[in-house]
């Protein structure tokens, strides 16, 4: 691993540049015509380095980075599964490239096309009869998805509805989402086994239900299997059902959420449908609706109307929750995810659940036979799973980060640490399907390795890393005192 | 295994109340509770004077691996949040049943009857039972 790359500012020399990046016209018309209170009393402090030295810089800063191109990545509920070359390839096509939001739907019939398949596809896999690909990522979707609810309740007339049933092993984005669209939340728990608590369910249900959200698999790496009766009891109540998305990978093509019962859903296809991720975006979070649902779709949507592609709009759909991003959203991720979705099919589809769930199995139990503590080990994983680390910090005081640090530098990006909060010194690991056997086989042998160095030298764990570019962070200070921004302290 | 005072009472989620002579009772989080969030960078109290209803949301503690909710242990008035932690969440970590407190409350009549709380012992049970 390279040495700590300095901030780019630190390589500032005064009047270096490279021509190529200078403004062609530094005394326009345009600039001139600025009335002098917008213009700068000053010139910005920005680096001043020459082009050679600007492209170093950030390939450096490149090769930092564990990226799934580089490293097992196996962080849960995120599902970073490879990103198929192909599908970038064809989505950089110039025509896709070149296309302007604003151009006539005569113009962009093929990028319309691919739209409207994807949407056709998205209905089909999920078992839902109306989809929207606009919102920009899994949170997004979950917003446009409570709005849907909250809108079908008030059009009924049903205006009390206002309380979202949470369980708490839910993702924070849930109780996030309820409480922006001005529901209130109802947590309700989950039992010894990671199903949710049939009793509590039923006494936390009424006349104020406007809905439960419920990922399932669930975070606990579990199948819900309760499911058709927690659908049973919502909907007797007068609820909806919410889908949160983010482990749709584990049944893709086996079982449908619409099939359990759910009214609505997001897909977060920079996950599932494996669109680059990571670093806050870009994502693409559409949503998909049972028929009861369908007036209120986010708008745009794309409409086939004989051989010919159109946007269907406000006058359409009138009593649409409304536009949720700028023209179609995240244009470029939906297009890659049309693109993995064709080139695997519907039995390449199935394949994905498949391995995706075989591998995290395989990974359990090898685990669990080096030693380690599933959370819920008499459960079958779905496609990830937790494991504990509660014993490792009670006897030997090595904790789940501890353990996390130290595989960063035995050469694997960590799986998610301490979530879902409910499980102690959890580690939340989801391999995907993209991973071998043999990069499976070498986690383990990282993991019990420092299990080993746990009990024997500690103090090496405790301390890790020690082959990053930086040591162990002081992420406590940083979030006690928040400051994102590098100053020059002296101007060359 | 983590300090439980026996003067004072508990709830399942890890809250302590002591009972204040002017009639007002003193909230805070267990030493259970802070030692499991660890290191803790915010602390939101709530605001003097706002009405609180048993079970009800009524304070945010947040450390670098989670934001959790503290939970109002007894209906009542908020009488006083504490001032100090704003500035100082890791009073929490180092004095929990102490300078540590979070808000003090006026319950409301015959709250503290209805609250059930816990004594140190069951604490200390409940406490056995979650592995801590």
């Amino acid at each position: 691993m390279p040495s700590r790359e300095k901030v780019i500012f630190e390589y500032s020399q005064a009047g270096r540049g490279a021509s190529d990046q200078w403004p062609h016209h530094p005394g326009s018309a345009a600039l001139a015509d600025l009335p002098a209170k917008l213009k700068r009393s000053k010139a910005p402090a920005l680096p001043e380095v020459g082009e050679l030295e600007a492209v170093r810089h950030f390939t450096r800063l490149s090769q930092l980075n564990f990226s799934i191109d580089t490293h097992f990545y196996p962080l849960g509920s995120c599902t970073m599964k490879y990103n198929p070359k192909a599908c970038n390839q064809y989505a950089m096509l110039p025509q896709f490239l070149a296309r302007h939001p604003l151009a006539p739907e005569s113009h962009g019939q093929g990028f319309l096309g691919c739209m409207y398949e994807l949407q056709e596809m998205l209905k089909e896999v999920t078992g839902m009869q109306g989809v929207a690909l606009s919102p920009m990522a899994g949170a997004h979707g979950e917003f446009a998805g409570v709005a849907m609810i909250r809108a079908y309740h008030h059009a009924r007339g049903d205006l009390k509805r206002n309380e979202i049933i949470v369980p708490e092993a839910a993702h924070g984005t849930n109780p996030a989402t309820a409480t922006m669209c001005g529901c209130v939340v109802r947590e309700v728990p989950v039992n010894s086994s990671g199903d949710v608590d049939l009793a509590a369910l039923k006494a936390a249900v009424g006349p104020n239900t406007a809905g439960i959200m419920l990922t399932n698999p669930s975070t606990l790496g579990v199948f819900e299997r309760g499911i058709e009766e927690v659908a049973r009891v919502v909907h007797e109540a007068g609820g909806l059902l919410y889908y949160d998305g983010a482990n749709l990978n584990a049944i893709l093509g086996k079982v449908r959420p619409g099939d359990m019962g759910f009214d609505c859903l997001h897909m977060n296809l920079h996950k599932t449908f494996s669109t680059p991720h990571g670093g806050g975006g870009p994502g693409a979070g559409a949503v998909g609706v049972a028929a009861r649902l369908m007036p209120f779709l986010p708008i745009p949507i794309v409409a086939r109307e004989g051989e010919r592609y159109r946007w269907l709009a406000e006058s359409d759909l009138p009593q649409s929750i409304g536009r949720l991003s700028a023209f179609m959203g995240n244009a470029g991720v939906l297009l890659r995810a049309y693109i993995y979705m064709r080139l695997l099919g519907r039995d390449g589809m199935r394949a994905v659940g498949e391995y995706a769930t075989l591998n995290a199995n395989y990974l359990l139990k090898r685990l669990e036979a080096a030693g380690f503590e599933a959370a819920y080990p008499e459960r079958r994983a779905s496609h990830e799973f937790i494991v504990t680390l509660k014993r490792q910090a009670r006897e030997l005081n090595v904790t789940a980060m501890d353990f996390a640090k130290r595989l960063l530098d035995l050469g694997f990006h960590a799986p998610t640490t301490y979530f879902p909060l409910i499980v102690p010194e959890c580690l939340l690991i989801e391999p995907t399907e993209t991973e071998s056997k043999e990069v499976l086989d070498a986690f383990v042998a990282a993991m019990s390795q420092i299990q080993k160095e746990a009990q024997q030298e500690p103090e090496r764990v405790r301390t890790a890393p020690h082959t990053m570019p930086v040591r162990r962070l002081d992420d406590v200070r940083a979030a006690r005192h928040l400051d994102l921004t590098w100053t020059p302290t002296t101007q060359h | 295994m983590s300090n439980v005072p026996a003067d004072l009472k508990y709830t399942k989620s890890h809250e302590w109340v002591r009972s204040l002579a002017d009639g007002t009772v003193e909230i805070g989080i267990t030493d259970h509770a802070q030692h499991a969030l660890g290191d803790l960078v915010f602390v939101e109290v709530p605001e003097t004077g706002r009405t609180v209803k048993q079970d009800e949301p009524c304070a945010v503690v947040e450390s670098v691996k989670a934001a959790s909710d503290v939970y109002a242990p007894l209906a009542g008035e908020i009488a006083a949040g504490n001032p100090k932690l704003a500035d100082a969440p890791e009073t929490v970590n180092s004095d929990p049943y102490g300078e540590g407190w979070l808000m003090r409350v006026r319950p409301a009549a015959g709250a503290l009857a209805a609250a059930e709380l816990m004594s140190a012992a069951d604490y200390q049970k409940v406490l056995a039972a979650e592995g801590g």
